[in-house]
Formats: structure tokens, sequence, C-alpha cells
């Protein structure tokens, strides 16, 4: 079922992810989030832009534990951990943070 | 007990879908913590040129991502003397790859080990699992 | 009768190149695509083949060399064409002989 963002269909896959990562912009990210009833804060936004430029700079989504590294060592170690990111992303940091990203599923990631 | 996997990369990218496969068996297996290294011979030192650019053909470009395989953890990845020479190239014609060391403050190291053929025999010698690619 | 021979797999491990180069015929063409262009980049045994091979004329398919991170290495005398080259000399043989 294609997602309806500011007037255009988007196509997704059976697990919500974005079918053309090209069509992503970030009301992407407020119509996913909204499905699921969560509110986008600046720290969600930290997350989703993070991963946007891994994704950019390596072409992959990363593993969580990959990502987890990857935030501490950008954005400190009060953030680079598994509690602080399951709290934003509940469903996962993976998962969930990629979904609104408008990244496949990280590779591995089941 | 981790055992030692060696993934051997054996074929040029693009051409076949074995390199690109190869790339996400080690992604995927890196999560379950095992003792990993990479060893790219033959056509497989092909993989890691770099100023590989796929706009023209219309597939991706998936060099980049030998870069984040030190994030994984695979930081040990052996290129045959030979079979770059044969092909007329150097280190210098390869992407450059680290992995950042946590134990001495994120020190940023080389991952690529240039070895002989008689080296990299031994290396695969001392593996419990080995898969070609 | 002008040929042209096309060639898409890397000289090392593949005879194909070889086999090409044995039965080619003066006046003929043989373009490399594909992991073919590996065989025209410098320092190889291919490109010294290609560079001795009298009365042929060999083409590179240029997305494919740029593709791989080789289209600086391509060696002197090697026509780099693109898309459209590559459907003008196709047009120019009498024939296609497509090597696998």
């Amino acid at each position: 079922m294609p997602i309806e963002v500011n007037g255009k269909s988007l196509e997704v896959d059976e697990e919500g992810y974005l079918a053309n990562l090209n069509d992503w912009e970030p009301a992407v990210a407020e119509v996913m989030a909204k499905a699921e009833d969560v509110d986008l804060t600046d720290d969600h936004w930290e997350i989703i832009n993070f991963l946007r430029e891994y994704y950019e700079e390596y072409q992959i989504a990363p593993a969580v534990r990959v990502l987890t590294k990857a935030v501490g060592k950008k954005l400190g170690k009060d953030k680079g951990n598994s509690k602080y990111l399951y709290e934003l992303f509940p469903y996962g940091p993976g998962k969930q943070a990629c979904k609104y990203a408008g990244l496949p599923k990280p590779t591995g990631c089941v | 007990m981790a055992k030692k996997f060696m993934y051997m990369n054996t074929k040029a990218p693009y051409g076949t879908i074995y390199a690109l496969e190869s790339l996400e068996v080690v992604l995927i297996g890196a999560a379950f913590e095992q003792d990993v290294s990479l060893a790219f011979i033959g056509d497989g030192v092909y993989q890691l040129t770099k100023g590989q650019n796929t706009d023209g053909i219309g597939m991706k470009n998936f060099s980049p991502t030998y870069t984040a395989l030190g994030d994984y953890d695979v930081n040990k990845i052996y290129v045959e003397k030979e079979s770059l020479e044969e092909r007329g190239l150097s280190l210098d014609d390869l992407q450059h790859l680290t992995w950042e060391d946590e134990d001495e403050d994120w020190a940023e190291k080389d991952s690529i080990r240039l070895v002989s053929r008689s080296e990299l025999a031994d290396v695969i010698e001392d593996q419990d699992v080995i898969l070609s690619f | 009768m002008a040929t042209l021979h096309t060639v898409n797999k890397s000289p090392f491990g593949s005879s194909v190149l070889d086999d090409c180069l044995g039965l080619a015929k003066s006046g003929s063409t043989v373009l490399l695509f594909e992991d073919g262009v590996y065989a025209a980049t410098t320092g190889t045994k291919s490109a010294e083949a290609i560079t001795n091979a009298d009365g042929i004329t060999f083409a590179v398919l240029g997305p494919d060399a740029k593709a791989r991170g080789v289209e600086g290495k391509i060696a002197d005398g090697i026509k780099v064409v693109d898309y459209d080259g590559f459907v003008d000399l196709v047009a120019e043989h009498d024939k296609v002989h497509a090597w696998l």
C-alpha cells in the first residue's frame, strides 16, 4: 500500500520501507511517524539525519551495533548507547529510524 | 569460542553478482562476532579499485561500502600482491581502507595487508571456515 | 566482410579474449565491454597483446571502464566509446561476433 505524502503517492514495501530512496523528503518521516503515534523531536531528527549521512557515504544502512558505535563517536557517549536509541525508537533504532530516514532495512536485520 | 572465518573474493565487481553477494554476507556475518578476514585474489582485487563510478551503467556503486567494513570490526583485509601486479595495479590504485582502534583512543589504522601468494596460503591454512565467492 | 567482435569477460580466468584474437581477421574491430575492459588496462599481458595485434582495431566501452575505476588506465591507442559509439560500430560492420 503506497503512502500519501504532500499529495504524492509513494511506493513502499510490505514492511513500510520506501521503495525508492529518492522519494524521501522530511515529510515522509513525519507521515511514517504519525502512523506509529510517534512525535518526532529534534533528538529523533538528529538520528534520522545521521543515518541519511551514513548511507550517503557508505551506501548501506548500518547494523544497530555499528550505528550505536558511530553515534557515540559523533554525538557523544550519552547518545551512543542502546538505552538512548531504543527510547527514541522503541521498534529498534535500526529498523524504525532507517524506515523514517527512507533507507532500506539494515543489512542483516530480520 | 569464535571461529576464524575467511571470505575469499575472486571475481571482478559488476560483471557477475558474486562481489556484491559476498559483501552482503560479510556484513550480515559480522553480527555474529566471529574472527573475520577477507582475502582478495585474482580478479577479486578489482573490487577495491578507487574512483568507481557506475552512473553510466545503471548499477549501484557498492565500492563505498568497503570503507564501512572497519565499523563492522572487519579489519583484516588481505590483498594478494601477485594478483595486483599481474593486473598492472598497486596499492595506490585501491581505496584506502581503515579501522579505528577503540582501545587506542580511536587511532586510525590500515585494514589492507598486502601479502604474497605464499604468505596468503599460510593465512588460509590457519582458518576454520573458508567461503569463496 | 569486416566483423565486430565483442568480448565481455576478464582476460584473467577466461580464454575468450585469446580465442577471439586468434581468430579475428585483419580489418576487424574488437570491442571490450563489461569485465572485458580490464584487458585494455596498462601493465597487463592482455594490453600488450592488444597493442601488438596488427590490423585489428580495439575499442573499450567507456561507461564500463568508468564503473570499474579503470577509465584512466586504458592503454594508448585504444579508442574509448560510449553507448552511441557502440551502436555506430555495430552499424559500420557487416556482422557482430559476440564472444561468450
